[in-house]
């Protein structure tokens, strides 16, 4: 019999085990939760933060209180996933109006962009940032992402995602080289023409399945060739014509013409 | 032709207009250019060279296609994108190789022509299509003589029936078609939907919808529970195809509000043009786009055409709660869906 | 009688043929015959040898291809398309491309080759049609031609959407549309054609038979009496010197021509197979499994189908009415069935129209310079230029993303250019034939611009010209004004009117538009007085003569005659 098993009877025994017990929860709670008065402290830092950030780039447009003017909407309940989207990739704050934001070179810093969305987080309930596990490519089903996307995502965005053209002006944008991290934030939170895709009508492992679909996609070689932009039939005719025909007529005239 | 020497003033050496011809005469074929190689032989042999050259390489494009075929495997144990690699450089190899092969003999063949064979031009005579008129007297007479041995002239009851039977003959051809398909029935007019029918969305995994499922700018695409075990599924799914869109209630148009619920509007996914689906919503704008030809629908307006080639409105599906909380319909369309036809009426 | 010597082989394959099939007799006649040379004469062989590798790319493809509807799970290497359910014809052209070595290759030559055909059939046609190569004799030959232009362009309709993807799918889709729209029977027509609602298990298998049975053994019958006329008719030929309308004028079928033009099949199939080592084309593993549901944005047809897809966005949906109690899709049935039908139907009766205006029965045999029939040029120009506006109109979304413009602004552009650039590109491409004829008799009256500069002890300076020689000058001089045809008076001898009144004052009429204004060729009279006045061509001669000032030369202009005068003086005018 071992040391230990042979001190299994000992009055303290109940002490020691109820001890360790607290001891391995307390341990697994401080690793599983961050810590809530830190955590609350820092996001009252950041918020404050985002809001001297919010009235600088921002309350121009959507109001002091962020209630939404004229063309820009209000940004209560829109949730840090939409800031983080909106400005991770340039597209707010607006540089110049037109028919929609286009992507552009990213102005605040990451840091910055985080404080502008916990404060704008802070204004009402909103989808909040994914963490990585929700945006991971590898545990995400690309060929049930494929049929997803087809369904719900193809129109606008072409059948490889590289884009389409919405009415007056407006397109959806080519996806190569989107984060995963904003593929999510833009599902969830519908941007400008983009409809929402909330978690009940594509669930979270739907969105990674999307994820994973895309991330696939854009590695895949073009085992044909050059891939000609994946934007279907018009560039090969023009490929035909421009490529095929001049060449084919280049052989034809010099077969025609005089040897020296 | 004009040829004065210093064209002024000489009248007598200006040819009088009525000594020339009327119009200028054909000048007969240009005197023939040599090639190099007609006339230095080592031009001769380095063209004869350039042909065999291009014959070789010929040769050995297709060797490149033969041993590309057999090295590049696409063997299916390699990683995806080790996978497509391999294909591409098999595309990319076999295709070369064909293509060298191929232009080696094209280009080595018109090379050949172009500057070893003999290149004098020649003359050949055309003669008129027509026959001479003696042939066509004999013609003509060869035929009236097979028509007149044909009786067919002298006997109008044979010609007359003839005529009748060579022209009905092919008909049974044209009704062997009947069976290729069944009429169109009322297939054109009805789709599975009915009052009750529950809708489930239109995604690996199906599954009902509630109202509260969707948010304001959601756009769902969904399908008649259980149209996929049906036998006909992809006939039923290219007629049911339905929209679900949520927007602010004050928006709707009041003709679509007693068949929407809370804000949530279903509409028919089959472009009313020619069927292909108007998939594209536009959130901010409330506008369904179809991508085939940009006919654009406003849902605001009960989906009525605001640009393109389309004339009518996508039809609303009636929709409303069952008692466990999911979504219905409140009854089948009350117009077809779908491209317009002659019977639509 | 045999010899004793040992026959070579060349002998007695020759004289096989000979004592069943008479072949001596045919080579005779042929072995040597004569066809003209023009890299123009090309474009018509490039599309041939299409057609020819089309058919043995396509027998490949008929070995792996299974045409049916049928389902069943993916399970190849697509990743994205792993165990998805899907059709059989899509997943055996799936596993040509990706588990058939040469699979791939042979399917992207296939399409390109299709791409090509009609590439070169409409460039071809275009030739025909400039140069007058439609007019008598071959107006029937014509006429295959463009019905031949027609077949190839459903042939590769129908040839792409046997993968059955979506992106082809949502083609038929439309396809059933317009058949729909077709008044009183159009919906028995589309449950007849697809067996029953759309899309149905039976389009695959048609589709499949229409497309490697039924129109490539019409296209091969048609494409060989198309050959057959032309050897019949002799080869049309350029009118260059030593060439006139009773001969031919160019190399003999062996050596030359068999080694050309047979050299440049392997030409237009190395280009293919290049083409196909180094594009991507129709990456059906993209779009995935036809189902009615989903759609790709950028939903287009291939190229040539570009110009009713384009009709079809361009026409408005207000076309379409009610009319005691049935619906009447004009905005489908104008764009998508009357479109088509009519330019085909004027296409092919274009070369009768013509010769109807003009009264000409002669047989041509030389071609003409697109610049001396003006206004035909002008007509094939608009044609052209109809056509290209509404085949950019079928892409109008991908230039909407790509330039960054909106599509409701393009389509609405295109609308109004589809009406007005055709007359404008008629009008500006007429003003430029009849400017470059007038160029042409400067050139042949005044010689070309040598670049020496003459100058007189009076101070003159001009720049000396030469004279073009006679083989230089013919093409410029060679062809002959067409005039309308004469107008039959109105009454009879008897003052009694005439049957045919009405259609002949339309016939000349339509003469007047064509012909009324025309350049005349320069005749020997005029040059020799434009010589006669002339200093420009200074030989060793003449250099103390008193001067007429050369440069103030006779400016010839052109006439507007009426149309029955045929004299053609031109007044010189100082």
């Amino acid at each position: 019999m071992s040391a230990l098993a042979a001190r299994r009877r000992h009055p303290l025994a109940t002490v020691g085990l109820v001890l360790l017990g607290l001891v391995i929860t307390g341990v697994a709670y401080a690793f599983v939760l961050p810590g809530r008065a830190q955590a609350s402290q820092a996001v009252t830092q950041d918020v404050s933060a985002g809001h001297k950030l919010f009235l600088a780039n921002c309350a121009t447009c959507h109001g002091i209180n962020a209630e939404g003017r004229n063309h820009a909407p209000s940004l209560i309940g829109v949730g840090a996933a939409a800031v983080d989207f909106q400005v991770g990739t340039g597209r707010m704050p607006l540089a110049q109006s037109g028919p929609q934001a286009p992507q552009a070179p990213v102005r605040l810093t990451a840091d910055e962009i985080s404080q502008l969305a916990a404060y704008v987080a802070s204004l009402g309930p909103g989808p909040a940032v994914p963490d990585a596990s929700a945006i991971d490519p590898a545990s995400g089903n690309p060929s049930r992402g494929a049929m997803i996307f087809r369904t719900n995502c193809a129109m606008c965005h072409g059948a490889a995602g590289k884009g389409g053209a919405l009415t007056r002006g407006k397109y959806a944008p080519n996806l190569t080289g989107t984060s995963s991290k904003h593929i999510y934030e833009a599902m969830i939170t519908g941007p400008q023409s983009m409809p929402v895709f909330n978690n009940q009508t594509i669930d979270p492992q739907a969105k990674l399945d999307v994820i994973s679909y895309l991330n696939t996609v854009n590695k895949t070689p073009n085992p044909g060739g050059l891939s000609l932009g994946r934007i279907g039939p018009v560039s090969e005719g023009l490929v035909a014509w421009l490529v095929g025909l001049t060449v084919l007529l280049g052989f034809a005239v010099w077969l025609g013409a005089k040897s020296s | 032709m004009s040829n004065s020497d210093d064209g002024h003033g000489a009248s007598e050496l200006v040819p009088r207009p009525d000594q020339l011809p009327e119009r200028f005469d054909n000048p007969g074929l240009p005197p023939h250019q040599h090639r190099m190689a007609d006339t230095d032989p080592r031009a001769a042999k380095r063209a004869e060279r350039q042909v065999a050259g291009l014959f070789l390489l010929s040769i050995g494009g297709t060797l490149l296609m033969i041993v590309s075929y057999f090295v590049v495997k696409l063997s299916p144990g390699l990683g995806f994108v080790a996978f497509f690699d391999r294909l591409r450089l098999s595309n990319q190899l076999l295709g070369i190789g064909l293509a060298i092969s191929l232009l080696g003999i094209g280009i080595g063949a018109v090379h050949w022509a172009k500057t070893l064979m003999p290149d004098e031009e020649r003359v050949e005579y055309r003669h008129l299509q027509r026959g001479t008129d003696e042939d066509r007297a004999q013609a003509a007479s060869l035929l009236k003589l097979g028509a007149a041995e044909s009786g067919l002239g002298r006997r109008p009851l044979i010609r007359n029936t003839l005529i009748g039977a060579l022209a009905l003959f092919p008909l049974p051809g044209l009704i062997l078609l009947r069976d290729t398909g069944p009429m169109p029935g009322n297939k054109l007019r009805t789709t599975i939907w009915k009052a009750g029918t529950r809708i489930e969305f239109d995604q690996p995994g199906g599954g009902l919808v509630k109202a509260s499922d969707l948010t304001i700018g959601s756009v769902v695409h969904v399908m008649p529970e259980g149209i996929n075990n049906l036998d006909d599924a992809i006939e039923e799914r290219a007629k049911a195809a339905v929209l679900l869109i949520r927007i602010e209630p004050e928006l709707l148009a009041s003709a679509s509000v007693p068949d929407s619920y809370a804000g949530i509007v279903a509409y028919s996914k089959i472009c009313t043009h020619m069927g292909c689906p108007v998939a594209l919503y536009e959130q901010q704008t409330h506008h369904l786009l179809c991508p085939c030809h940009q006919s654009t629908f406003d849902v605001t307006k009960n989906c009525k055409v605001i640009f393109g080639p389309a004339k009518r409105p996508l039809p609303q599906l009636a929709i409303t709660v069952d008692a466990e909380g999911y979504l219905v319909a409140k009854g089948p369309f009350t117009q077809p869906v779908g491209p317009s036809f002659w019977e639509r009426g | 009688m045999s010899t004793t010597t040992p026959a070579k082989p060349a002998e007695s394959v020759g004289n096989f043929l000979d004592e069943r099939f008479g072949a001596s007799k045919v080579t005779k006649s042929f072995a040597r015959k004569i066809f003209p040379d023009h890299w123009s004469f090309m474009l018509g062989e490039i599309a041939l040898y299409s057609f020819i590798i089309l058919l043995l790319t396509g027998t490949f493809l008929t070995f792996f291809y299974i045409p049916s509807t049928g389902t069943t799970i993916y399970h190849g290497p697509y990743v994205t398309l792993q165990g998805q359910t899907v059709s059989e014809a899509f997943n055996s052209t799936m596993r040509l491309s990706f588990e058939v070595r040469g699979g791939l290759l042979i399917r992207q030559i296939h399409h390109w080759a299709a791409l090509i055909f009609v590439v070169a059939i409409i460039v071809h046609m275009f030739r025909i049609f400039f140069t007058g190569a439609f007019r008598k004799p071959r107006e029937l030959n014509w006429a295959i031609g463009v019905t031949l232009a027609m077949i190839a362009v459903f042939e590769g309709f129908l040839g792409y959407s046997l993968p059955d993807d979506l992106l082809s799918g949502n083609g038929l889709r439309i396809a059933s549309g317009i058949i729909l729209a077709i008044p009183v029977v159009g919906s028995y027509i589309s449950f007849f054609l697809f067996g029953g609602q759309f899309p149905g298990e039976a389009f695959i298998p048609r589709i499949y038979t229409i497309h490697v049975l039924l129109l490539p053994a019409i296209m091969l019958a048609l494409i060989t009496f198309h050959l057959i006329l032309v050897v019949v008719h002799k080869h049309t030929q350029y009118p260059k010197p030593g060439r006139t309308n009773d001969n031919v004028v160019g190399y003999p079928l062996m050596p030359i021509y068999m080694a050309k033009a047979g050299g440049f099949f392997f030409i237009v199939f190395g280009v293919t197979a290049l083409m196909a080592a180094i594009f991507t084309i129709n990456p059906i593993w993209l779009y995935g499994s036809y189902d009615p549901s989903p759609i790709g944005a950028g939903a287009q047809p291939d190229f040539y189908m570009g110009f009713m897809d384009g009709a079809v966005r361009l026409t408005p949906g207000i076309l379409e009415f009610n009319a005691f109690g049935h619906t009447v899709s004009a905005n489908i049935i104008l764009p998508a069935l009357i479109l088509p039908g009519v330019l085909t139907t004027v296409a092919i009766l274009y070369p009768w129209i013509e010769s109807w205006v003009s009264g000409d029965k002669r047989e041509h045999h030389l071609l003409d310079r697109p610049r001396n029939v003006p206004t035909r040029t002008g007509l094939g120009v608009m044609a052209a230029t109809f056509y290209i506006v509404l085949w950019i109109s079928g892409g109008n979304d991908i230039i909407a993303t790509h330039l960054h413009l909106s599509i409701n602004d393009i389509t609405h552009s295109l609308r109004a250019l589809a009406i007005v650039l055709p007359p404008i590109t008629y009008l500006i491409t007429k003003r430029i034939c009849l400017g470059l004829q007038r160029k042409d008799r400067e050139l042949v009256l005044h010689g070309r611009e040598t670049g020496r500069v003459f100058r007189t002890e009076d101070g003159e300076v001009f720049e000396l010209h030469a004279p073009l020689s006679a083989q230089d000058r013919w093409l410029l001089v060679q062809f002959e004004n067409q005039y309308p045809a004469e107008l039959p008076p109105a009454v009879d001898a008897n003052g009694v009117r005439l049957r045919g009144g009405r259609l002949n004052s339309l016939r000349h009429r339509v003469g007047k538009f064509y012909f009324e204004d025309r350049i005349a060729p320069v005749t020997p009279a005029e040059l020799a007085a434009a010589q006669h006045h002339g200093h420009e061509e200074l030989s060793a001669g003449g250099g103390d003569q008193p001067a007429v000032s050369g440069h103030e030369q006779a400016a010839v202009s052109d006439h507007e005659h009426p149309a029955d005068s045929s004299s053609g003086t031109e007044t010189v005018l100082k």
